[in-house]
């Protein structure tokens, strides 16, 4: 066995192996933490792939900085595991049968015979290659209109997580420092004009 | 390598263009404009869709154009669907807004995430490539998700909007699962490629029927064909009526034209399988749709099994465009003209039925029970008579626009030979006729349960007014659409 071999099948099966474990943790924080395991197996299966800058990306953006987000947001949390997994395995008689069924007839269809390495060979690059420059030309030439299309739909997650999360609250106390700093001696001192007060008349005081 | 690049061509996509600037005009018009002019959103938001209808008018030529690397594709059929969809979400905003300001949701984002969703259908009909098509389709169904949340402090919508986005990645994940094995069998993600590749025999057929099914599933699911209906209900009611209004409307032209580029230009070829999932698709949704409607209490659960039911009569015009492996090219053109009349007749009359719905509710109350509509004769006989012709038209009675859309789809199955199937869509209609007039029978023979006078704005009242008419008048002539259809269909195919 090549030693590529034994790699692809060490992070193929490691990564399936994690991607069980996120499903069947009973942790929220461990399914979390075998989320960026099962990451890290596919990143090494990218880099096999010679997708070296995907594969880094991978690691930078979903582990580095999306999972530990992530992390944050499930410690804080009091998840109730208990309740969540009630029920879990109730449908399992009828979801197991088909998934093994699927499972199968992936196998079949993604085994050696249709996508094996004498089906679909490798590209010939030469050595000087660099998939990153690849990528960055096509991202800003041919793809374009998908990388602007993109760009759109963040700017709808953000518009969506503003307006279900932004809460117009009426008795907060919070200071509005321009307005505070724009304030005129007219609008805090009001001065009202009285008459003077009388002398009482002579005798009634005492 | 970076001189051989040539600027694409932006012309053909103007009123996308157009349409993005607008929405980011009006995220800032948000800020400047206080809690006062509130009309000023709404009324940015129709000039918007305005605009692009006659940018999209002007630069209408019946040409086929790719541009930007072949991704963007401008027909003929792109031109109509999208004129098309201007007229239904500007119906959506119109219809919606009273309804929405009675409950405090008009808020900017309500016009910026329909006019997100707009710019994400506009990309999936204009899609001439995979990637563009996902990215459409991920534009549309994340803006609507955030849609049906949109009243943040109602549980019923809320887990409305869990359940349609939980199951809406569920369908987005099997499309790209099955756009990938595509991929992998011809090398290639553009549609016109794939189309290539597979008519010159160096793609093997088995990944390709393997990444099919997928590819329907995920059509089933954005269309609500059984048996990938199941958020269709839940949504439809737990949702506020005015964004139920968007979702059961211009998202269904869409995804004809997803259907239209993935199915019929991508992977014409491979007919012969996805008739026959697309037969079964439609018969189930046919049958499970009229069964189901007839026990709702719920109007707008009522109307959303008579939707799946619809699209199924739609799927079934789309699985009768070829016959056996000769193509007849007069044949062909009929079954996806008749298939693109029954998404326009479909998307007018759902318009209709869901503008009633909001014509009656006001503040406190929403009018979504078929109990509200009793005695609407004597209450309004005018919009009685609009709810008639809608309700006569979804069951197909004749001479409204829904018979004629029936009427082409069954003349298509039928001359492809599919007797039995349409046969069986006959019958069931009838079924479906026993709901529809229930409704009209509640109107004119039941006494009143609510006596409140009817309170909307004079243009949703003259809209909703014109949007019954059309109905009637495009049944009295059918021709003048279905001319439409067939050029732009002709043009495009």
């Amino acid at each position: 066995m090549e030693f590529t071999t034994f790699v692809f099948y060490m992070f193929a099966a490691l990564a399936v192996f994690a991607a069980v474990r996120v499903v069947t943790a009973s942790n929220p924080v461990h399914a979390v933490l075998f989320l960026v395991l099962a990451f890290f197996n596919v990143a090494g299966l990218w880099l096999l792939l010679q997708a070296e800058f995907l594969a880094i990306a991978l690691i930078m953006v979903y582990v580095g900085a999306v999972m530990v987000l992530f992390l944050f947001v499930v410690m804080m949390l009091d998840i109730n595991v208990e309740r969540v997994r009630k029920g879990f395995f109730g449908n399992l008689w009828l979801g197991g049968p088909i998934a093994l069924a699927m499972v199968g007839e992936m196998a079949v269809m993604l085994g050696g015979k249709y996508f094996g390495a004498e089906a679909m060979p490798g590209l010939a690059t030469a050595p000087d290659y660099s998939n990153t420059k690849e990528l960055g030309r096509l991202l800003f030439t041919d793809y374009a209109y998908p990388f602007e299309l993109a760009s759109v739909i963040l700017l709808v997650g953000i518009v969506a997580a503003v307006m279900l999360t932004l809460r117009h609250r009426k008795d907060v106390k919070h200071l509005d420092t321009a307005r505070q700093l724009a304030v005129k001696a007219k609008d805090r001192l009001r001065i009202v004009k009285m008459a003077t007060e009388k002398d009482l008349p002579a005798g009634e005081g005492e | 390598m970076l001189n051989q690049f040539v600027t694409p061509d932006l012309l053909p996509a103007a009123p996308e263009i157009f349409l993005l600037i607008m929405a980011c005009l009006i995220m800032f018009a948000d800020l400047v404009i206080g809690q006062v002019q509130r009309w000023i959103l709404p009324a940015l938001t129709v000039v918007t869709l305005a605009g692009c209808a006659v940018i999209t008018y002007i630069t209408m030529d019946g040409q086929v154009v790719l541009t930007f690397s072949n991704m963007f594709v401008d027909d003929l059929l792109a031109d109509f669907l999208k004129l098309m969809l201007y007229v239904s979400v500007i119906a959506v905003v119109i219809y919606g807004r009273s309804y929405l300001v009675a409950r405090n949701l008009d808020k900017a984002e309500y016009y910026l995430l329909v006019l997100f969703a707009t710019l994400g259908m506009m990309v999936m009909i204009s899609a001439a490539h995979f990637l563009t098509l996902y990215l459409g389709l991920e534009l549309m169904s994340l803006s609507l998700y955030a849609l049906v949340a949109i009243d943040r402090d109602s549980s019923r919508a809320t887990e409305a909007a869990m359940k349609y986005f939980v199951l809406g990645a569920l369908a987005s994940g099997l499309l790209l699962y099955g756009m990938s094995m595509v991929y992998g069998a011809t090398g290639t993600l553009e549609i016109g490629g794939i189309a290539q590749a597979i008519f010159h025999g160096d793609a093997n057929k088995t990944i390709l029927v393997f990444g099919l099914v997928f590819i329907v599933a995920g059509i089933a699911f954005k269309l609500g064909a059984v048996p990938f209906h199941m958020w269709v209900p839940d949504v439809y009611d737990g949702a506020p009526t005015a964004i139920t209004l968007f979702i059961a409307s211009a998202p269904k032209l869409a995804g004809f034209a997803m259907a239209m580029r993935l199915l019929v230009y991508g992977l014409f070829e491979l007919a012969d399988q996805w008739q026959l999932m697309l037969m079964m698709l439609a018969v189930l949704s046919i049958a499970v749709g009229n069964l189901a409607a007839i026990a709702q209490t719920s109007l707008k659960r009522m109307l959303a099994y008579s939707g799946i039911s619809h699209m199924g009569f739609m799927l079934l015009a789309l699985m009768s465009g070829i016959v056996g492996s000769q193509v007849d090219p007069f044949g062909t053109l009929n079954a996806y003209s008749s298939a693109l009349y029954y998404v326009v007749a479909y998307v007018l009359m759902s318009l209709g039925s869901f503008g009633m719905i909001l014509l009656l509710s006001r503040a406190g109350h929403e009018a979504e029970n078929i109990e509200d509509f009793k005695g609407l004769n004597k209450r309004s006989p005018w919009f009685a008579v609009v709810m008639m012709m809608l309700m006569f038209s979804m069951a197909g009675v004749p001479f409204f626009v829904g018979f004629f859309a029936k009427f082409s789809v069954l003349l298509a199955a039928v001359k492809a030979g599919y007797v039995g199937v349409a046969v069986f869509a006959v019958m069931f209609s009838l079924v479906g006729a026993y709901y529809y007039l229930r409704v009209v029978k509640l109107m004119y023979f039941d006494a009143p349960t609510d006596n409140a006078p009817i309170v909307a704005p004079l243009d949703m009242r003259v809209l909703l007014s014109l949007n019954g008419l059309a109905i009637a008048l495009f049944g009295v002539f059918p021709d003048s659409i279905m001319m439409l259809c067939t050029t732009a269909m002709m043009r495009s195919l």
